[in-house]
């Protein structure tokens, strides 16, 4: 998604001269040729992401669109209260983008784990939430950040992510994307996920289970349309992230829910509340946590079989 | 506008410093001393330095100010008011239930106010960026920003000046109103050297005395100091400034002036040769 995000960006700025791109003194070389061919809109502010996020909030100000860049973490936290007051208590079109969802980073350790960062950002008013889910939806996401007036969070995963998307799909923001279809229950993916669940949704069917997929990209604001029609159709929903359930996809579906008075089954598929001690790779740590395709299928299945009993 | 000379500025202060002890006494909120130390700041810029246009206060190439230290609302209220960005009538709604002017500045909650600030350590990076944004546009505007002296306890200042030498940022210009409190301490123990720290950062630094209008307004016009750096003002204060039971006194950093505060004040302000005895600084 990395990869996606800066060809996503070079070919927006070649469009937008008001796209200005920031790092918090990371991207060895991603960003050569976009700091060659665009000289004054690359900046790279320094191990300072507090002021990089006020800076950028200027810069918007003075009528560019800036994306600031910095791992998952650093992208979100130290700098939160500048994204919160200088960002979205102007609601400017400044997009945050952090690289590293999840346990993208997994052997740097929690401290450059984001397991938190899609529920920090969805609290703030004024801020929209994109988490695509493969570096086709990456590349998308980010011209659509680039044509929205207000605040972006954009949570890329890493350099590599596999490609589900076989055709760019349709991509809009809070408009989520029907990757599958079946009509026993509904996985819904964000971010990184969304390989997982299509693996899930294909061991599912060992079990003679059809599962649907739906890319919900867009965490802020929620695509209520497609999950009412989720929710008419009757068929229980699986919600699949990279985060804790603290704040995620889950709990902000479970607050729809709430918020709707619409009763659906729904069950929330997401790390523990836990640091991850000790070293792994992404694949363990999502292992450790219940999040591969393998375990994530055995989990839908048996809470089917269990219902229907 | 016509160049205005000491005089000129002298009386515009004293009546921001009056509007200032109204507000605070039918407000009822506090920082009154803080707003009180930065008056000649102000007024030097706003009726010197910037170039801007209470006509047009959203001119594309107008010089921008952020109030770091937000808590001095009141001041910048009142000086946008005698500028001419607004009528003095806005000053009646200050910290009213559903008036637009807050205790801490809200986004574009009146003509000429620039930024929202409260949270201190945020103003000098926003700053920046209109600084290196105006450059990126090849305009000639330059950003101005306030901060307290408190506020420089905060780390993202110190991010904020190494990258405005980074990028060499000529038209960005801090003034940092030393006025030797913080909320709950004497700022000189921790702080100082002061005008040594912006000097180190790379930063072309001037200290002033910050309530000599002559010298503010020097100052101001002769930014940058050093061609290719930022510059920092380090204008040294009296919190309380004009008042003379509020001077030096901690207290006012937290109370709100009763009436009888309020008309011993005004009388004091009132009087042009009135020059408060002020506490001898250590």
């Amino acid at each position: 998604m990395r990869n996606a995000f800066i060809r996503g960006l070079t070919a927006l700025a070649g469009q937008d001269d008001r796209v200005m791109l920031l790092t918090g003194d990371l991207g060895f070389k991603i960003f050569d040729d976009f700091a060659r061919r665009f000289p004054g809109r690359f900046v790279n502010a320094g191990v300072a992401e507090g002021n990089m996020i006020g800076v950028a909030a200027g810069l918007a100000m003075a009528g560019f669109h800036p994306f600031a860049y910095s791992i998952a973490p650093f992208a979100t936290l130290r700098c939160f209260e500048q994204i919160r007051d200088d960002v979205c208590y102007h609601d400017l079109p400044v997009t945050v983008v952090g690289v590293g969802g999840g346990y993208s980073y997994g052997p740097n350790g929690p401290t450059h784990h984001a397991l938190e960062d899609i529920g920090v950002m969805r609290a703030l008013p004024n801020m929209t939430v994109l988490c695509p889910g493969d570096p086709v939806e990456a590349e998308l996401s980010v011209a659509a950040a680039g044509c929205h007036v207000g605040p972006t969070y954009l949570r890329l995963g890493r350099a590599g992510d596999p490609v589900v998307h076989r055709r760019p799909p349709e991509f809009r923001i809070g408009s989520a994307i029907a990757v599958r279809d079946g009509a026993d229950c509904v996985l819904v993916s964000t971010g990184g996920m969304l390989p997982v669940a299509m693996e899930a949704a294909r061991l599912l069917q060992g079990f003679e289970i059809e599962a649907s997929v739906l890319s919900m990209h867009t965490v802020k604001p929620l695509d209520a349309a497609a999950l009412e029609r989720c929710c008419r159709a009757g068929a229980p929903m699986f919600t699949l992230e990279e985060h804790w359930q603290a704040g995620g996809l889950g709990s902000a579906i479970g607050e729809w829910m709430v918020d709707r008075q619409i009763q659906c089954r729904l069950v929330s598929i997401a790390a523990g509340d836990r640091f991850a001690h000790g070293s792994g790779s992404q694949d363990s740590l999502r292992a450790r946590e219940g999040l591969t395709a393998e375990q994530v299928a055995s989990r839908v299945a048996s809470t089917l079989e269990k219902h229907s009993c | 506008m016509s160049r205005i000379d000491g005089n000129g500025l002298r009386q515009s202060c004293r009546n921001i410093r009056a509007s200032i002890v109204r507000m605070a006494h039918y407000g009822g909120t506090p920082h009154v001393a803080s707003c009180l130390s930065c008056v000649e700041v102000l007024a030097g810029l706003y009726f010197r330095a910037l170039r801007v246009d209470p006509e047009r206060p959203s001119w594309a190439e107008r010089d921008r100010f952020i109030l770091s230290k937000g808590h001095a609302s009141m001041a910048l209220y009142a000086t946008l008011s005698e500028r001419g960005f607004f009528s003095s009538s806005l000053l009646d709604e200050y910290a009213t239930d559903g008036g637009c002017l807050a205790e801490h500045p809200g986004p574009g909650c009146a003509p000429g106010i620039e930024a929202a600030t409260g949270s201190l350590g945020h103003g000098l990076s926003i700053a920046a960026g209109l600084a290196l944004g105006a450059r990126q546009r090849g305009q000639r505007a330059r950003a101005f920003c306030l901060l307290s002296d408190g506020e420089c306890n905060e780390g993202s200042v110190w991010e904020a000046a190494i990258f405005a030498r980074r990028y060499a940022l000529e038209n960005l210009i801090a003034i940092v109103d030393y006025n030797k409190w913080s909320a709950m301490a004497r700022t000189e123990t921790f702080l100082e050297p002061l005008a040594e720290k912006w000097r180190a950062f790379g930063w072309g630094t001037a200290e002033i005395d910050g309530h000599d209008v002559e010298e503010v307004a020097a100052a101001l016009d002769a930014v940058p100091f050093e061609k290719g750096r930022p510059t920092a003002i380090v204008a040294h204060t009296v919190k309380g400034k004009g008042v003379s039971y509020m001077e030096n006194d901690l207290e006012w950093h937290y109370r709100t002036p009763n009436r009888r505060d309020l008309e011993q004040a005004l009388e004091e302000i009132a009087r042009p040769a009135a020059e408060p005895v002020s506490m001898v600084q250590p």
